[in-house]
């Protein structure tokens, strides 16, 4: 079951991305984006992390894309000029340097694929301890203080935000 | 069962599309979806690593990474509108002030 949740969502995600790549319309690659969103939470929640897969959706989907489909909306963002030349260093150098990249990955994540390990799903199904429990347990006591700090970030991001997009600027 | 290490590899197709999609791109607006999505790629490696080793730590290094990507959408999307403001343009192409 978990296989084909994973290959099911997993091809998602793989489809949206390329999909994001290949669209020359800004909506159509935010639209895809929450495509590939919405498929890393179900893999999430296969990999017993319940609570960042409802929090990848209701921040990531649900929050950050709707401000990325806003400011479209705002700017009025049409398609991309067909004709303008890209950067050159990023053809030449850029694209096999990713290539490389994740064949460099997939090499290394194949060799050691015996030590990794496997992702069960039923000892999830049939655990007595919730990971939220977990979590909050650590994030409210050995990491308090980040978790403040992550609040001032918050409104420095936000007076950051109102300051930035001020008509004077 | 599945193993870990096809989470994995799907976190670095994701990340090397992001890549991709970052060098590609001209739209300022695509290109922070992209850093966006290579983001997401690194969460799923966090998050499969932390259930290889039975520990939360991944998890909340994953809440914290999201925490600061909200962030970094709002001021980022304000610089991209006072962006157009200033030059009415969203191709990065045609911001090159300080460029040579």
């Amino acid at each position: 079951m978990q296989l084909a949740l994973f290959i099911i969502f997993g091809l998602l995600a793989v489809a949206g991305a390329l999909n994001l790549l290949f669209q020359r319309h800004p909506i159509n690659s935010a639209l895809s984006l929450i495509v590939v969103m919405m498929s890393l939470a179900v893999l999430y929640w296969s990999l017993g992390a319940e609570f960042l897969a409802a929090a990848q959706v209701i921040v990531y989907s649900g929050a950050i894309m709707v401000l990325f489909v806003f400011v479209i909306m705002l700017l009025n963002a049409g398609e991309e000029e067909r004709n303008t030349k890209g950067s050159k260093v990023a053809y030449i150098a850029g694209i096999p340097g990713a290539a490389a990249v994740f064949c460099l990955l997939t090499f290394v994540f194949l060799k050691e694929k015996q030590q990794l390990g496997y992702a069960m799903l039923q000892e999830m199904m049939t655990g007595a301890v919730s990971n939220l429990t977990a979590i909050s347990h650590q994030l409210f006591t050995s990491l308090l203080l980040p978790f403040e700090v992550t609040s001032v970030l918050i409104l420095v991001a936000i007076l950051g935000a109102v300051v930035l997009a001020r008509k004077e600027l | 069962m599945v193993p870990i290490a096809f989470y994995l590899i799907l976190a670095a197709i994701l990340f090397c599309i992001g890549i991709a999609a970052f060098l590609i791109k001209r739209s300022v607006i695509t290109i922070f979806m992209s850093i966006e999505l290579m983001l997401n790629a690194v969460n799923l490696t966090f998050v499969a690593f932390s259930h290889m080793w039975r520990a939360v730590s991944g998890q909340i290094f994953v809440f914290f990474v999201m925490v600061v990507a909200a962030a970094e959408a709002a001021v980022g999307l304000a610089i991209i509108i006072a962006l157009f403001r200033a030059r009415q343009t969203l191709n990065v192409d045609q911001v090159n002030l300080m460029k040579n």
